[in-house]
This record gives structure tokens, sequence and C-alpha cells, in this order.
């Protein structure tokens, strides 16, 4: 049963296609993970990642080795940013974002955030709030397991960076799941 | 170090990215200070709650589908070997007779592993995509090796190996019945972090050998034969932590079989 018989994006040069496969491939799921988080939605995530795939197949011939994941998610997250700028609502919001917060957590105690954290729908509205800019840093550090090295690849950013970005992530995700834990939750929507 | 710091290095100690003298410091100041101690504990809970399996999300299969070969290229793989199969078969054919007369068991080794290997790897990578899909994973959940071994009974005509290496960083989380090679086979589901590991087991009656490692579509195959078993592993880890995975299963497997 062909798939895609003559025109499939894989379909012209074996060599290359089975090249392509076999580095490139593996990394759909992480591909769609940091395209949903960031699109935080199902189509335009599939979007984000049918663009990425095909950029990514363009630009083959000019990825000499290193990290496929790396390379890939790169290419998924610049993708996100060009789509995302024909509809540009977005950007003043996540440029604001590294001054306008300063570092600052006083909460409630652990124990609340205990049993919040536990609960995957409200894990998933507090990340669907975060900026853009905290939200990819959080997905590929602890979705993703990236090291602080690779985010800082992916996201072209310093090392240092990528550490405070991180900090504020989760500073603003603890305030989430512990100041407003009975709004509503998109997830049961869907 | 005051807390101003450490508020900000306690998120690099967390995820283990400080040199050891930034480490250090972090540690001390830590024992000090019951406030940063306690910011530690709720990020570290918020960390572990992030690594939920439900958070990440998959590709959807039609977008798979659409970018995934795999089927066509694995028998366009397998089709040369066939073709080409009458005419060495035919030169095979005299020796193949020769040997099976001299020593039968010769015959056996030699055929063993030459019949069927990429088959073999071939089927076991599907079984493999498969159990990924949603709700094809697992037949049992469990996390208790007590569990998930009674489970097999009176499922397949042998008594699989069932073990849990969560100490060794490859938690058990369920098992699943599964056909390979014509076999009815069982599946035990390991994960490591983020990532499953399918581990199949069926007997033989092949010698025991030593292992044979495979890369394919990204994944990597390693298959092994003790005690009467065949064992295949899989999974999209690196190479290194399956070979860990292999080595810690194989020991933990043959200490408790000792007569």
């Amino acid at each position: 049963m062909p798939i895609d018989a003559p025109d499939g994006p894989l379909g012209h040069d074996p060599a290359k296609s089975a090249r392509f496969e076999s580095l490139v491939l593996p990394y759909l799921d992480a591909a769609y993970n940091l395209a949903h988080w960031l699109a935080r939605d199902d189509a335009d995530a599939q979007d984000v990642v049918q663009e990425a795939m095909l950029r990514a197949l363009r630009y083959f011939d000019s990825f000499h080795g290193g990290d496929a994941r790396v390379w890939l998610l790169a290419i998924v997250r610049n993708t996100f940013y060009t789509l995302r700028a024909k509809a540009p609502q977005d950007a003043l919001h996540a440029a604001l974002d590294d001054d306008a917060h300063p570092l600052i957590d006083e909460g409630p105690s652990p124990e609340t955030l205990t049993l919040l954290a536990v609960d995957v729908g409200a894990l998933q509205t507090a990340l669907e709030h975060l900026p853009p800019p905290l939200r990819e840093v959080i997905v590929l550090r602890e979705l993703e397991e990236c090291s602080y090295k690779e985010i800082a690849a992916i996201t072209e950013q310093k090392i240092g960076t990528v550490m405070s970005r991180l900090a504020r992530a989760r500073e603003r995700l603890k305030t989430e799941l512990t100041c407003r834990p009975k709004e509503v939750r998109r997830h049961d929507v869907r | 170090m005051m807390c101003d710091d450490a508020r900000l290095l306690l998120h690099a100690y967390l995820d283990d990215e400080l040199d050891a003298a930034n480490s250090a410091a972090v540690a001390q100041h830590m024992q000090d200070c019951t406030a940063c101690t306690a910011r530690y504990g709720t990020y570290a809970t918020l960390h572990k709650a992030l690594a939920q399996p439900a958070l990440y999300r998959r590709a959807p299969e039609a977008l798979r589908q659409r970018w995934t070969q795999a089927r066509p290229a694995v028998a366009v793989k397998a089709s040369p070997r066939r073709r080409r199969a009458p005419l060495a078969l035919a030169m095979a054919a005299g020796f193949a007779g020769a040997l099976l007369l001299t020593s039968p068991a010769w015959f056996h080794a030699w055929r063993q592993p030459a019949l069927g290997d990429d088959q073999v790897v071939a089927e076991v990578i599907s079984g493999h995509l498969r159990s990924l899909q949603e709700q094809h994973l697992m037949d049992v959940v469990s996390t208790d090796q007590h569990t998930v071994k009674p489970w097999f009974e009176g499922k397949l005509d042998f008594s699989p190996r069932v073990k849990d290496l969560a100490s060794e960083g490859f938690p058990l989380v369920g098992g699943r019945l599964d056909a390979i090679d014509g076999h009815a086979v069982a599946a035990l589901i390991f994960k490591r972090r983020l990532h499953v590991i399918n581990l199949y087991q069926w007997p033989t009656e092949a010698a025991a050998n030593t292992q044979v490692q495979t890369q394919r579509h990204g994944f990597t195959v390693i298959r092994w034969r003790a005690d009467g078993m065949q064992y295949v592993a899989i999974s999209d880890v690196n190479e290194n932590d399956l070979k860990q995975f292999v080595l810690a299963f194989q020991n933990e497997a043959s200490t408790p079989s000792t007569h």
C-alpha cells in the first residue's frame, strides 16, 4: 500500500529520504509537542509541524551532523513565530516580558502546590497562560528534557537568559497553580 | 551566598546544570536557609509534576502517516534479498545438503540467525510503533512485577521473566501480548524518563548467543538469547541507555534463576 505515491514529501531521492527518515523523523513527536505548546491548538500545531518538516527537508542538505533534535526544534520554533507574525497580537506581549516581571515569589505553602500540581488539567492551564518566551523554555526543559545548552541553541539565546527565563517561568507557574486554581479549564471543553 | 542569588541558582541546581563550586554553594546555602529549602522543594515538586506523560503531546497519526514510509521502506529492503534467494538457494542447496548430512547441528546454527533476522527486526519495530499509539501500549498496567507476571499465565505457553528495574532507572509500567515471527510473545513495557522501552521475549531452541545490535529508523534494537529464551529490546532512547537497560535486565534475570 503506497503512501503518497508519486508526490509524497519524501518521494524523490531515495538515499536522501532514507537519511531524513532515520535522522529527523524520530523527532516528529518532539516537534509536535513543542508546536502544540507554542500554538496551544491541535490544528495550528499540525500546520506548524507540517511546514517545519517541509522546511527541514528543504534545508536537509545543509544539515551536517550534530544534534538532529536541536536542529529540528529550532526550525519548528522559527516556523511557529514566522506563521504567528502574520497575526501579531502576541508579539508585544512577549517582548515586554523580561523586564516587566522581576523575580517575586511569595505564595501559599508548598503543601498547596503539591496537591494542585498533580492535577494535569491545572498544569495544562497554567502552562497555556505563560507568555511564549517562558512557555517555550519550560516545555523544552521539563517536557522535552533539553539541557540549558540545547535550549540556548534552539531559542538562539545565551545560557544565562535561558536560566533566568526558566526561573521566571517556574515562579509564574507556581503562582498560576496556587493563586487561581478554580479557573475554567480549557481541556474540559475539548 | 545571599537568598537573591540562590533563588536564581537553585533552578540550575535542580536541573543539574551548575558547576561543582556553585553547586556546593547552593547546597551550603540551603542548609542554612529554610526558606530557600522550602522553595527548592516546591520547584522539585513542580518539576516532577511536569514530567507526567499526559502533558507530552505526541504527533497525531495522520501527520505521522504523511511523513512515514516505514512500511514500504522495510518491504523494499526485504525484497532484493528475496529476489536473489532462488539463485543463492540453488548454489547453497548442495552445500547445505552436505552440511546437513555431516552435521545437523551446524546447519541449525547457520540457518537460525540468517533466516528472518531482518523480518524479526521489522516486526519488532512495527510492534513498538503500534504500542506507542494511544491505548495500545499495555494490556496490564502495573508497576508491580508480581501483578504483571501472573497476568501472562494461561495466555502464553511459557512463563516470561518479569523484573522491575526501577532502581536502575527503568521502571516497569506494564505488560502486553504481541506476536513476532509467528510466535505469541510477552512484551514488557519499561520507561526511561519519557521514553518507552519494549522488551519482547519468547522461547527458542537455539543456543545462547552474544547480543546483536541493530539501528533502524532511529530505533535501537538489541537481541540476545539466554536460558532458552529469545529477548528483543527496542526503544528510541540512545543506544547507551538501551545497552544499560539490557545489562540491568540480564543481571537481574540471572540472579534468581541459578538453581
